[in-house]
């Protein structure tokens, strides 16, 4: 009742008082003629573009196909690992996604027919498009570190999508025994949420500090320079004095192989024996995104910076962490700004019009302890067909901030979390 | 039925209003509500939707240039010009 009172409220503003006393009416041909949009992902990005499509304009006919009843969210499952919150407060339904005229099918997307513009489905249905969204997060690559597989993760847990990783990774950090070392592995950029690894690290040294304290944590990693790099290395000084070692790149940091049946990670440099492994593996697109022509050969999605339309695949939009999105790394809150930017695109498209260049904004929130947060910001717009910073805007925190900043940030950080989740979710 | 069809037609107007703003955030509004609730909250970050479109455009100009202090605004702030944000803030302050 709610939602057709709405919809008929709302096509009234669009096509003016006839077409509106019109949709008061049930006509049921009027509702087909209305554009198509399929989102596939229902993570912060494709919910977000769901409801924002549905927002910009409501005679669209919205699917969002979504094999999970349940999203559980990564932004925070550090803290999950860390033991500092239950995984139950990551955990997200698509009732009021539906509840908001967006149809969500339950259903594995397993093929893109581009020129029929079709989307087949798991259980042998297709649903017709006029345009796709695709907001498919990562896949994890098993085929680049040597003995790194599926079965190797049920070992040695990746915890980089949350979910039963995530509490494999925190049982196994529980069952630890005091003065055992904790080995996190970081991959090369690009990769989803480029702080994660080291606010991990971060997280994970406050358990250890506070119920292990002659435990270890090393940190492998295949780069030279991180995201908000020296305020991390400023807080494992600060707060986990003699814990927290990473290894870079140069310094033999990049791990080529794995034996799970030792918990071993091994570099050019030697052999690492971890009481507990996490290996962060590389990553790419997921895979719909494969099927669809829309990833080049890197494994991720080039996209047009005003539209987020495919380079090489028309109709369809890419939106997240599995488009390469010029500047912006890949967020919960990226995914966000860029499905709202996606929609207004799509839906300006779709009514015959050309999109005006969006303005996009990022901001991410780490925490290296509980009260201790940190961030990075930016500002985006297309530029040379990349969206790119804006020159003068955004960085990180300031390095000499006193505590109470810190406090406020890691307080900015839950209230963050709490907003995005309510307009995509609630 | 004409006199129905005008009385519909003018409560259209009335509902437009809002809806239409909602169709059009100028460039870089629509990423406010990451971290801004658009609904009511006691929480650290203030609502903007329908505040005076005075005090978000001071606020910004504010941010930009330093005067006043800041976590993540500042940043955030320098990456749009004084009329960008006058536009985000009268497309904030049209919000219900």
């Amino acid at each position: 009742m709610g939602i057709n009172h709405r919809l008929s409220r709302r096509d009234f503003c669009r096509s003016g008082a006839a077409a509106a006393a019109a949709s008061a009416l049930p006509l049921p041909a009027f509702a087909q003629s209305a554009p198509r949009v399929v989102v596939i992902g229902g993570g912060f990005g494709g919910a977000s573009c769901a409801r924002a499509l549905k927002l910009f304009d409501p005679k669209l006919q919205v699917t969002l196909v979504e094999q999970s009843k349940t999203f559980i969210a990564c932004p925070f499952s550090n803290n999950v690992i860390a033991g500092l919150r239950g995984i139950e407060e990551q955990q997200f339904g698509y009732d009021k996604v539906a509840a908001a005229g967006i149809a969500v099918a339950a259903q594995a997307a397993t093929a893109v027919d581009g020129t029929a513009r079709t989307v087949g489905l798991a259980d042998g249905t297709s649903l017709s498009y006029d345009r796709l969204v695709l907001s498919p997060g990562v896949d994890l690559r098993f085929d680049v570190l040597q003995g790194y597989d599926e079965a190797a993760a049920t070992k040695m847990p990746h915890a980089w999508k949350a979910g039963e990783q995530t509490l494999l990774l925190r049982k196994q950090l529980e069952a630890m025994d005091d003065g055992g070392l904790v080995v996190i592995s970081a991959p090369a950029n690009p990769y989803r949420c480029p702080p994660g690894p080291y606010e991990r690290a971060c997280l994970i040294a406050y358990y250890l500090k506070t119920k292990k304290p002659r435990s270890k944590l090393l940190i492998l990693d295949a780069k030279d320079t991180f995201s908000k790099q020296r305020l991390f290395q400023n807080a494992w000084k600060e707060l986990y004095p003699g814990m927290v070692e990473w290894v870079s790149l140069s310094q033999g940091g990049k791990v080529n192989a794995v034996d799970a049946a030792s918990n071993t990670l091994i570099t050019d440099f030697g052999n690492h024996t971890a009481k507990v492994a996490n290996v962060i593996p590389p990553q790419r697109a997921g895979r719909i995104a494969m099927i669809a022509g829309a990833a080049d050969n890197t494994g991720w999605c080039a996209i047009d910076p005003v539209t987020f339309e495919s380079r090489s695949a028309p109709n369809i939009h890419v939106i997240g962490d599995a488009c390469l999105a010029g500047g912006m790394p890949k967020s919960a809150f990226s995914a966000n700004a860029q499905a709202k930017a996606c929609a207004r695109a799509v839906a300006t498209l779709l009514s015959g019009g050309s999109p005006a260049a969006p303005k996009l904004i990022n901001t991410c929130y780490s925490l290296a302890a509980p009260d201790y947060g940190i961030s990075v910001a930016g500002v985006y717009q297309p530029k040379n067909g990349l969206l790119a910073d804006v020159e003068g805007a955004g960085g990180v925190s300031p390095v000499d901030a006193p505590r109470d900043f810190r406090a406020r940030e890691a307080d900015y950080a839950q209230t963050w979390f709490a907003t995005i989740t309510a307009e995509v979710f609630g | 039925m004409n006199a129905l069809l005008i009385a519909i037609a003018a409560a259209a107007m009335v509902w437009c209003q809002p809806l239409l703003a909602a169709a059009d955030p100028p460039p870089g509004a629509a990423s406010c509500s990451g971290c801004h609730s658009p609904a009511a909250t006691n929480s650290a970050i203030p609502r903007l939707y329908g505040r005076d479109a005075a005090d978000i455009e001071k606020a910004m100009a504010g941010f930009r240039d330093g005067s006043l202090p800041a976590t993540v605004m500042n940043r955030i702030a320098k990456g749009f010009t004084d009329e960008e944000s006058r536009a985000i803030a009268a497309w904030l302050a049209a919000q219900k």
